[in-house]
């Protein structure tokens, strides 16, 4: 306890070095930006502001993604309140209560909410995460190579249990991730592997960056051309009217909904530390159980203060949560935080439990720094308002072409070879044709990051083993996190089968 | 195009590429080598089939028309929107072909021009401050701050001064 409190101690220390603050502040306020641009979400920030971090050392690189993540989160509320547009997928279920608020004249209050929740559910999920980090950490510090193959199996079965999307689909989308990782040479005999079609390109494989710029930078931005050619460019931007005694006032409206943002905290965190669950799942959830909780349940829908913060606190609370696995395991909770670790591998620092033995100062110097985003983020909000409701009257015109130029050159800058530019542009628009089938794309993105790892964890079980599968299920920690990913990947067919002994006796 | 189509194509199509990347996993022992494991090419072999499985279930699905996707007899694309889509598609694919002739600094204004003016139908005055500064940017960033060289193509000479300016 003392010990955690003293490695938070020296983490503040690195984040209040005036570089990393200077990140963190720059970091938040890009990140309420990206989050507010409907279309866009910390994942696609992150993705595509990742090559411009190899300017800093890797604690201030991670500590800038992380508050882009963080400011993101809260960004996102700020076009589902005015424009009714989710700025990212997790922002889905402000809309519910945040839209039809700003349409009754108070956008303002929702927008304080929005803040407000999302202070709260980020301060109470990083005490949460202070405190259950360094034991689950510890605990994996036994882990071996059949753990390790295991917990991944894990984080690949919860998207066929619980992504809810199609399960042909997202096990082809974890496949193909996995198989393009595997391109270039083989890890144990060193020979050539997989040279698609001989071109020489592919030697050097494929970097996680090419995948991901390509499906959240390209086909991220063509998904969102086409809805602006659906909609016909129309801005439906609601009308605020924002004053510090206004603001005064919503502020202490908000006291009263202390039990909601508390169990949209507690609940965002749990499903955030779960790979394919996390935010979007997290806040439509929080929502949900607000509605239940709450005395006035016929409000919700038609613009009730709670419908807003429940999913706020739940969406922020989860992207901390997401960060638990990310850190201790290396298994990452969501798309983002796959990126973020994929981001480690670049900056030479190996992903798992060891990490808070090796590279406490990085680790402590990011937990220290979401405690600080935090604060940040939440000023930042509160005070440029207006500033924000200006922004989101940029035409999509303008920002687009930007955007695609920083992907060309996220995607060149890594390895500098124009191969990786091509192979992005083939991703992006593939990506985005697939999108349109409901190909879900985000488990390719992990399984690309997680790949490199999975083989070798893989292959070394199997040698130890002489060859036999029986060494995932008989050892104390692998066992259960084996069979526990078994349950998950056939619970769809339970299901199926469920439903249809169910219905036979009607 | 519907979108039922169009889920049959791209499960076909992935279906053959899954099978061209078993049969080029198998230039790489697949199987068990005594003393070493699980040959190189094992691991791809057997998720390129898990790929090619998930497509033949895919297209079962289609066959018995299963889920929204394999129902929907709507268009896949709808014509206007595949002009704005393909006319950004076809400009990217351009401009990054131009990165090896013309130069970043070439074709990323050429891009702008296009997006700025002709797509977003911006004044000359906004296209114009944007193309230029812009690419000034990026070099700034990338070139000098980060040291991270673009690819120049043709206009490599013009650079040079430029160079020992700042590097």
């Amino acid at each position: 306890m003392f010990e955690t409190l003293e490695l938070l101690g020296n983490g503040f220390i690195t984040v209040f070095e005036p570089l990393n603050l200077a990140l963190i502040v720059g970091g938040c306020a890009l990140g309420l930006f990206i989050g507010a641009m409907p279309g866009l979400g910390s994942v696609n920030g992150v993705a595509i502001l990742l090559p411009l971090t190899f300017l800093v050392p890797p604690t201030g690189a991670i500590i800038f993604l992380a508050a882009i993540y963080y400011g993101a989160m809260y960004g996102g509320a700020i076009s589902s309140i005015m424009l009714g547009i989710p700025g990212a997928s997790t922002a889905v279920a402000t809309t519910f209560d945040g839209r039809p608020l700003a349409k009754q004249g108070l956008a303002d209050k929702a927008l304080t909410g929005a803040a407000v929740a999302s202070f709260v559910g980020g301060s109470i999920s990083v005490v949460l995460f202070t405190f259950f980090a360094p034991p689950l950490a510890h605990v994996a510090l036994v882990f071996g190579a059949p753990e390790e193959f295991a917990l991944m199996m894990l984080a690949f079965a919860t998207f066929v249990g619980l992504g809810g999307d199609d399960i042909f689909k997202t096990i082809f989308s974890i496949a193909i991730g996995l198989v393009l990782s595997a391109i270039g040479f083989d890890i144990i005999s060193g020979e050539p592997r997989l040279v698609l079609w001989d071109i020489t390109g592919f030697l050097h494989g494929i970097n996680f960056l090419v995948l991901a710029i390509g499906i959240y930078g390209i086909g991220e931005m063509l998904w969102t051309v086409e809805e602006n050619a659906l909609g016909g460019g129309k801005s439906m931007l609601s009308k605020a009217t924002v004053t510090v005694a206004r603001t005064m006032t919503n502020l202490r409206e908000l006291v009263s909904t202390w039990k909601t943002m508390l169990m949209g905290s507690v609940l965002g965190y749990f499903v955030g530390i779960l790979p394919a669950a996390g935010a979007t799942p997290g806040s439509l959830m929080a929502y949900g159980i607000a509605k239940q909780m709450s005395k006035e349940p016929e409000k919700f829908g038609n613009g009730a203060i709670e419908g807003v913060v429940a999913p706020e606190a739940a969406n922020n609370a989860a992207s901390t949560g997401s960060m638990l696995p990310m850190l201790t395991l290396g298994i990452p909770g969501s798309p983002t935080t796959a990126i973020l670790l994929g981001g480690m591998v670049i900056w030479g620092l190996e992903p798992g439990p060891r990490l808070f033995t090796d590279h406490s100062e990085f680790v402590w110097g990011l937990i220290a720094s979401l405690y600080a985003a935090n604060l940040f983020a939440v000023i930042i909000n509160i005070a440029f308002i207006p500033v924000f409701i200006q922004i989101l009257k940029t035409p999509f015109t303008i920002l687009a072409p930007i955007i695609f130029i920083l992907c060309l050159i996220g995607g060149y800058a890594p390895t500098q070879d124009m191969h990786d530019v091509w192979l992005m542009l083939v991703f992006g628009i593939v990506g985005y044709l697939m999108r349109k089938l409901d190909y879900p794309l985000a488990p390719a993105v992990l399984a690309i990051v997680l790949g490199p790892l999975a083989e070798p964890a893989l292959r070394q079980s199997l040698i130890i083993s002489d060859g036999s599968f029986a060494i995932f299920f008989n050892r104390t920690y692998s066992g259960p996190i084996m069979i526990a990913a078994l349950l998950l990947l056939f619970l769809p067919l339970f299901k199926i089968i469920y439903n249809k002994v169910r219905n036979k006796p009607s | 195009m519907t979108v039922r189509t169009a889920e049959l194509l791209m499960a076909i199509m992935m279906g053959a590429f899954s099978i061209y990347l078993m049969v080029k996993s198998n230039e790489l022992p697949i199987g068990w080598i005594e003393d070493e494991g699980p040959g190189g090419g094992t691991w791809p072999f057997w998720l390129a089939t898990i790929m090619l499985i998930s497509c033949v279930g895919i297209a079962f699905n289609w066959a018995r028309k299963h889920g929204p996707i394999a129902s929907s007899t709507k268009t896949y694309i709808e014509a206007h929107v595949l002009v704005d889509v393909a006319a950004v598609a076809i400009a990217l694919i351009i401009t990054v072909g131009l990165f090896s002739v013309i130069g970043i600094y070439g074709s990323l204004p050429l891009f702008l021009i296009f997006y700025l003016r002709i797509l977003g139908k911006h004044s000359w005055k906004l296209t114009t401050i944007l193309a230029v500064l812009i690419p000034v940017f990026i070099f700034y960033f990338f070139e000098i701050t980060l040291n991270i060289i673009l690819p120049k193509g043709l206009t490599e000479p013009l650079f040079i001064p430029l160079y020992r300016i700042f590097l």
